[in-house]
């Protein structure tokens, strides 16, 4: 079930959009989010769709790999959409059966509000998708350096999101290690009424513990072994670069917000 | 030669409010010289892991004195003291820091305040002499125990250190694994001269060293060169220590009625006595 | 009992980019009351290979036999439970399975959860306590409050205390010192040989599967290449290498004796007691072999 999971998934890659500074892929999808809300009539909303589809497109990931991991999120999609349909009645009366009508206006509201949420969520996860997690942590602590000023913990809260991204997949592992032991002394997950069920987590969830502040305490201890006293006096390892990629990313999103200006009604 | 490391009557213990409460490590004492390979043997329990923390000060001795390049190590010159070594733990996966093999050898250059276009040189030397150098980007979860490994040392070796303690560096991992970490380590001896101390329970690891100290029970049973440790034979066993195959091997043909030399620790010593013993039937 | 794979295949993460195939047309056959080493390089398989012993995994294709119950891709989860009443599985550090408050409690986990009653389940963790050289009054102890080398020998005990009809070990003494790792190994040839446990050792380790197994399977990238008695399977080293692995250090020392002494190559020592007594027979002394 995890594996279709593609919500918050890296696929390593080496298009355009891949090669683009986490900064600028940040700085583009947060404008892009704002910008999504310009958009009121159906030429501006065919803009932001093929805008969409073309960056996908610039970034050679599989639509069809994209639209099936979309599958939990078309639920959400779907129910807004009926919402809409149901609810607004201005417009023409489109369709009647018994109680049920369509008025014109709710159709399109429908359709409209679909397509924000699916632009939405392609954009944000062509992001993920196409970022790895600990360039987007990169791009998050330069992003918000500034913000030191007022005394937030900026380096320490990056570090904390870098080492918790390098620690996941560790411990899903021992999750699965874990789970297949109990299952193997008899332990039952999948049956039995609820509170047995809830029982049955203990032997999963007290080990796990265990194990995660075994490693934290041990970490811990390699770190300072290492030298690490805080963020005071550290070299950056990890270097971003601005380059004609990202700025012409940024400018080709600025064209799309003056043409979505002018096009809206 | 100049002494890099010297303990002096250390004694510790986890518990200092109990009055008798057992020593981790009690009252143990030796030194090190540059260039020096130790093996710290000893079963689980013996007090070697302990002591391996009061050198690098997560520890610091209830009673004796850690001197390290000179100085008696205290909070005051702690990270001075430690930006001058490295040290590799147990567990392969606790210790790997960063998100990529490179990120994790720059972890410490970071910490030190290493310039940027320094660091890529230290990184990028440090990964070839492990060997890891066509690894840069891979992630943990992709390497095998032995990979990690030596990742770590890597990350050690990048602040070019003057002394590289192994704490049971080996002990997690597969023969293999363990095979190509101990190739680096002599390997590494060999071309810098770098001053090793090797915490193990292995016995074949401690023959490669210069000299080896034995722990029991906190107490430091034996110290000498490998020869000399291990010609106590069954005293070692006791310990729940196990003698090299070669050793293991000339007892059993002893109670077969052949005799080989006393202390014959390696394969080829011993098999050369056997051909010569053949030879002269 | 016995485990039969036949024509076994399992893809993890099937229709997905991260797809993977991990074991490919495996046929196996583990016999009633054998003691069967399971060897092969780090990926080669053989911890998916374990993990379809006991019905953990489902094979993609292909059946797995286990006495008389028959697991395939179509086999629903709650038909396993038997399954893994009848084959305990010692896992790799099992020491991280531990969770409840006292050792008792969690020797008596297994037993409770198929079906064993209160009582019995008592006695039967008691027993096993006693039987693994645990100290007196660790039943009542947090098995967190133990030494690493104890932790081991409870979680052991769980899964020994099921009373399971084929236990398979993997790697059960990784990470032990050598005197624990014998008395653990030496436990469990005991319990082989007085309640003809069939047992499956997972190992990287060549001298262990020589001492005690009498039949071996060979894994390399996913497929079983080579079956046999240790006799067998260690007399051609050349071949095993092309597997990456090894063979025991007592036959690398025999082949090089043999090779120095102008000696043909023969049947390889297992143990370091029939390495010396072969070598005896050789310089006409010891055994009465001259």
């Amino acid at each position: 079930m995890m594996e279709k999971m593609v919500f918050g998934r890296y696929i390593p890659g080496d298009s355009f959009v891949h090669r683009l500074d986490p900064r600028s892929k940040l700085i583009f999808v947060f404008i892009f989010i704002a910008a999504v809300f310009l958009a009121n009539n159906t030429v501006s909303y065919a803009l932001l769709l093929a805008f969409t589809l073309l960056s996908i497109l610039a970034s050679k990931v599989r639509i069809g790999f994209l639209i099936g991991g979309l599958k939990p999120v078309m639920f959400l999609i779907a129910f807004t959409f009926l919402l809409h349909i149901f609810f607004t009645k201005e417009g023409d009366l489109l369709f009647q059966l018994g109680f049920l009508k369509i008025y014109e206006e709710g159709l399109r509201q429908g359709i409209y509000i679909s397509i924000r949420f699916l632009v939405l969520v392609l954009m944000t996860s062509l992001l993920t998708l196409t970022t790895s997690p600990i360039s987007i942590t990169d791009g998050l602590e330069v992003l918000l350096n500034p913000l030191k000023k007022v005394k937030f913990p900026v380096h320490e809260l990056a570090l904390m999101m870098s080492i918790s991204l390098r620690f996941i997949p560790t411990l899903m592992d021992e999750t699965d290690k874990i789970l297949k032991a109990q299952l193997a002394r008899g332990s039952d997950i999948s049956s039995g009424t609820m509170k047995e069920r809830i029982q049955a987590v203990v032997p999963l969830l007290v080990p796990l513990f265990v194990s995660a502040f075994k490693r934290a305490e041990d970490l811990a201890v390699a770190m300072e072994v290492r030298g690490y006293r805080g963020g005071e006096g550290r070299t950056r390892y990890r270097q971003l670069k601005w380059d004609w990629r990202d700025t012409t990313a940024l400018l080709i999103l600025l064209a799309v917000i003056v043409a979505l200006w002018f096009l809206r009604g | 030669m100049e002494r890099i490391l010297s303990l002096q009557d250390v004694r510790f213990t986890y518990t200092p409010d109990d009055p008798d409460g057992r020593h981790a490590v009690d009252g143990v004492s030796f030194d090190m010289h540059a260039g020096e390979w130790i093996a710290v043997v000893g079963h689980n329990g013996s007090g070697k892991s302990t002591l391996a923390r009061l050198m690098i000060g997560l520890l610091f001795p209830q009673e004796g004195t850690v001197g390290l390049f000179g100085d008696t190590l205290t909070e005051d010159n702690l990270w001075e003291k430690r930006s001058q070594m490295g040290m590799v733990f147990q567990n392969p996966d606790n210790q790997f820091v960063g998100a990529t093999v490179q990120d994790d050898v720059a972890f410490a250059l970071e910490n030190n305040g290493i310039p940027f276009e320094e660091m890529t040189l230290r990184v990028q030397n440090a990964l070839k002499q492990v060997k890891m150098d066509t690894f840069l980007d891979h992630e943990p979860q992709h390497l095998s125990g032995g990979q990690k490994q030596r990742v770590a040392i890597a990350g050690a070796l990048a602040l070019r250190p003057r002394l590289l303690i192994l704490d049971e560096a080996t002990s997690m991992l597969d023969p293999q694994g363990r095979e190509e970490v101990i190739r680096v380590i002599l390997d590494l001896r060999e071309k810098t001269g770098l001053s090793v101390i090797s915490i193990t329970h292995d016995l074949e690891e401690a023959l490669l060293a210069d000299r080896v100290v034995v722990m029991n029970g906190g107490r430091k049973f034996a110290e000498g060169t490998p020869q000399e440790v291990f010609l106590k034979g069954e005293a070692l066993t006791e310990l729940g220590l196990d003698l090299p195959f070669a050793m293991r091997l000339s007892a059993l043909l002893g109670e077969q009625g052949i005799g080989t030399e006393p202390g014959t620790m390696t394969e080829r010593k011993l098999v050369e006595q056997l051909w010569t013993l053949r030879s002269n039937r | 009992m016995d485990i039969a794979l036949e024509q076994v295949g399992y893809t993890y993460a099937a229709g997905t980019p991260f797809q993977k195939q991990a074991l490919h047309d495996v046929n196996v056959r583990i016999p009633s009351g054998s003691y069967t080493a399971i060897i092969g390089h780090t990926g080669s398989g053989k911890s998916t290979l374990l993990q379809h012993l006991n019905g953990l995994l489902k094979p993609t294709a292909g059946i797995v036999r286990i006495g008389d119950t028959q697991v395939t891709k179509e086999t629903k989860g709650k038909q396993l439970k038997p399954i893994r009443r009848k084959v305990g599985i010692v896992f790799q550090f099992p020491e991280h399975q531990l969770f409840e408050e006292n050792v008792l409690k969690d020797i008596m986990f297994g037993p409770l959860n198929f079906g064993v009653e209160e009582e019995e389940a008592k006695a039967r963790a008691l027993r096993w306590i006693e039987r693994l050289g645990l100290p007196e009054g660790t039943a009542e102890k947090s098995p967190f409050d133990l030494s690493g080398g104890q932790m081991r020998r409870v979680a052991i005990a769980g899964v020994l205390a099921m009373e399971p009809d084929v236990l398979v070990l993997d790697e059960p003494t990784a990470g032990l010192d050598p005197a624990g790792r014998k008395e653990i190994m030496d436990l469990f040839y005991e319990l082989h040989e007085q309640r003809d446990m069939t047992t499956i050792l997972v190992t990287h380790s060549m001298e262990d599967a020589a001492r005690y197994a009498d039949h071996m399977i060979v894994m390399h990238d996913g497929m079983d290449v080579l079956q046999g008695p240790p006799g067998e399977v260690f007399a051609d080293a050349e071949r095993l290498a092309e597997w990456r692995l090894g063979v025991p250090r007592t036959v690398s020392f025999q082949r090089l004796y043999e090779e120095g002494a102008g000696l043909p190559p023969g049947p390889p020592a297992l143990t370091e007691e029939q390495l010396a007594a072969y070598l005896a027979a050789d310089l006409g002394k010891g055994g009465g072999a001259s």
